[in-house]
């Protein structure tokens, strides 16, 4: 476990990390999610010991680490631009966190060869890094960062700098070989798509603190706040609530709950329509089928009725 | 039109400046035959100032070489409290005129001044001799590796070293492992400008080594003082030995500066 207690870093007057104390389980796949300036990549930074906190104190496997230098924490870090050694070849970066412990050759070969195997890249063992493409790059600093086999491993936006398609490979590769590695993992994003698909839990940051811990389906189902609650998926506002414009059911006559609105606007995106409307000159919108856009048949200016459907959250929210 | 024209000024301008003078000290050299030219850079003072030249050049490269590479990693990897003011000083050779420098050393290691009155009760004379004309080289030639490794430094970053750290590697292992092969190509650019300002730095050297021949005199040393008793073949021999180095140095630079683009 990684244990985090009464973290506070400040740089100049901005404070980065307000008093932070968040525990991080063993073997499971962690996501630091939060817009930037958070403080997701301060705390990843601060366990891997490349930050020192003002206050506070990090225990990685029930060690305190707080005082040790990040060469002695045993941990793997894999920077959002890779951090490749560009002079070494694929072989040699994977190889370097090794030769630095002075393994026999033999053993540092076989190592080298079984992670590049891991990673998809054992034909470009001899490439140097400007030779290959940005995933495989990522995919080189997540070998290297594996070789030492570390008690955990830290990925600091590890696919904000590829672009979308790459990104989705990655991250449901990533997914895959921590099934298969189980090394205690901690990812920073901003994207909470990519939190939401690849952790097992959610540690959501902003403005230096923690917002909420839990699996995607417990942030997703009981956000603590509105900003969780947005941060986690579209949202809108009715009569002052927030919801999720899916959990919006319109209806072409009144019935108990309701309320009256405009529609403004139909848009078709695919699968899924969005209405925009008017309710009390407030403007809100909701995320229906297909199917339901068909029964409702609502042209603009046509006058529908809604009703904020599965309510629970937002009640709660509202709160 | 406009295009020639300027080509031609160009052309004319390095004709006078550099082409003429140079090509004339060749001519010069060259008038009675290689013979004469072999037999004046052979006298035992002519060697003795290759030697003297030699020495200062290569001690200056490598005192250059640790600060230089030293003071920019201070300068691009730390913050501390004077860290403008040291880069403000970095620079300061290039604006004082090397005769001053000259006598600023003067000042401070002549055997009359209290501390270098010191060290030659101990023994260690400096001005006069080797170790003030090296320390007017090294004062001479002080920003030339700062400013070819810094901006590198600066380019590559700090994450690969980060990286390195997290991997288990020791500051000194990073440094040799990760960081110097970073800046390698800088590194020699720099050595080598230090190299060429060396051979051929007069002012400074001048001053503190009281042009003592067979002793402190150094090439460009040896070269004012034939010309200035009319042995003017050992003089333009001298002078076009130099050449001939300043132009290899030249060629080792054009080598090197594209391979630092490549990174």
């Amino acid at each position: 476990m990684i244990r985090a207690t009464n973290v506070s870093k400040n740089f100049g007057t901005f404070a980065a990390l307000r008093d932070v104390s968040v525990d991080i389980p063993t073997g499971a796949l962690t996501a630091l999610l939060g817009p930037s300036g958070g403080g997701k990549s301060t705390l990843l930074r601060i366990i891997a010991g490349l930050e020192t906190p003002d206050s506070g104190t990090i225990e990685i496997g029930g060690e305190d680490s707080t005082k040790l230098s990040p060469q002695r924490r045993n941990v793997g870090f894999v920077f959002q631009h890779y951090a490749a050694f560009k002079h070494m070849t694929v072989f040699g970066n994977v190889a370097f966190g090794l030769e630095i412990r002075k393994r026999p050759k033999a053993q540092i070969k076989a190592r080298v060869d079984e992670l590049l195997e891991l990673v998809h890249l054992e034909q470009f063992a001899h490439r140097y890094p400007a030779q290959l493409s940005g995933g495989q790059r990522q995919r080189m600093a997540l070998a290297r960062a594996l070789a030492v086999e570390p008690k955990v491993l830290l990925l600091d936006e590890p696919f904000g700098a590829l672009d979308a398609q790459v990104r989705k490979e990655l991250r449901s590769w990533l997914r895959r070989l921590h099934d298969e590695v189980h090394v205690t993992t901690v990812f920073v994003t901003h994207d909470q798509e990519e939190a939401m698909e690849v952790a097992d839990e959610i540690v959501v940051m902003a403005g230096g603190e923690v917002q909420q811990v839990g699996s995607p389906d417990d942030l997703y189902e009981r956000p603590s706040s509105e900003f969780v609650m947005s941060f986690l998926g579209p949202t809108t506002r009715v009569g002052g609530a927030l919801v999720r414009p899916h959990d919006v059911d319109l209806l072409p006559d009144p019935a108990p709950g309701t309320v009256a609105a405009t529609v403004q606007r139909v848009v078709r995106l695919g699968f899924e329509v969005r209405v925009d409307l008017l309710v009390d000159d407030e403007p809100t919108w909701a995320q229906i089928t297909r199917d339901q856009a068909r029964r409702l048949a609502a042209r603009p200016g046509d006058r529908v009725f809604l009703r904020a459907g599965t309510a629970d959250i937002a009640r709660e929210v509202a709160v | 039109m406009a295009r020639y024209g300027l080509r031609t000024v160009a052309l004319v301008y390095l004709l006078f400046l550099l082409v003429l003078p140079v090509g004339l000290i060749c001519w010069t050299t060259f008038q009675d035959g290689i013979a004469p030219v072999i037999e004046s850079l052979t006298t035992p003072s002519a060697l003795h100032a290759f030697k003297v030249t030699a020495q200062v050049a290569v001690l200056t490269v490598i005192a250059n070489t640790v600060f230089g590479v030293g003071t920019a990693v201070l300068l691009v990897r730390h913050e501390f409290r004077g860290r403008r003011v040291l880069n403000m000083l970095v620079d300061l050779p290039l604006a004082v005129s090397p005769v001053v420098v000259g006598l600023a050393l003067v000042l401070v290691y002549g055997r009359f001044a209290p501390f270098g009155g010191w060290l030659a009760d101990l023994g260690i004379d400096v001005i006069f001799s080797l170790p003030g004309m090296v320390l007017a080289t090294i004062f001479v030639c002080l920003p030339l590796v700062v400013r070819a490794v810094t901006p590198v430094l600066e380019e590559i970053g700090i994450e690969q070293e980060q990286a390195a750290w997290t991997l288990g590697s020791k500051p000194w292992q990073t440094f040799r492992r990760v960081t110097l092969p970073a800046i390698r190509w800088a590194l020699a650019y720099g050595m080598v400008l230090t190299l060429a300002r060396a051979l051929g730095e007069y002012g400074a050297v001048a001053v503190v080594s009281g042009r003592i021949k067979d002793q402190t005199q150094t090439l460009t040393l040896f070269v004012e003082e034939r010309f200035q008793n009319f042995d003017q073949q050992a003089a333009y021999a001298a002078a076009f030995a130099m050449a001939v180095i300043a132009v290899l140095t030249l060629l080792t630079i054009t080598l090197l500066r594209p391979r630092e683009d490549e990174r």
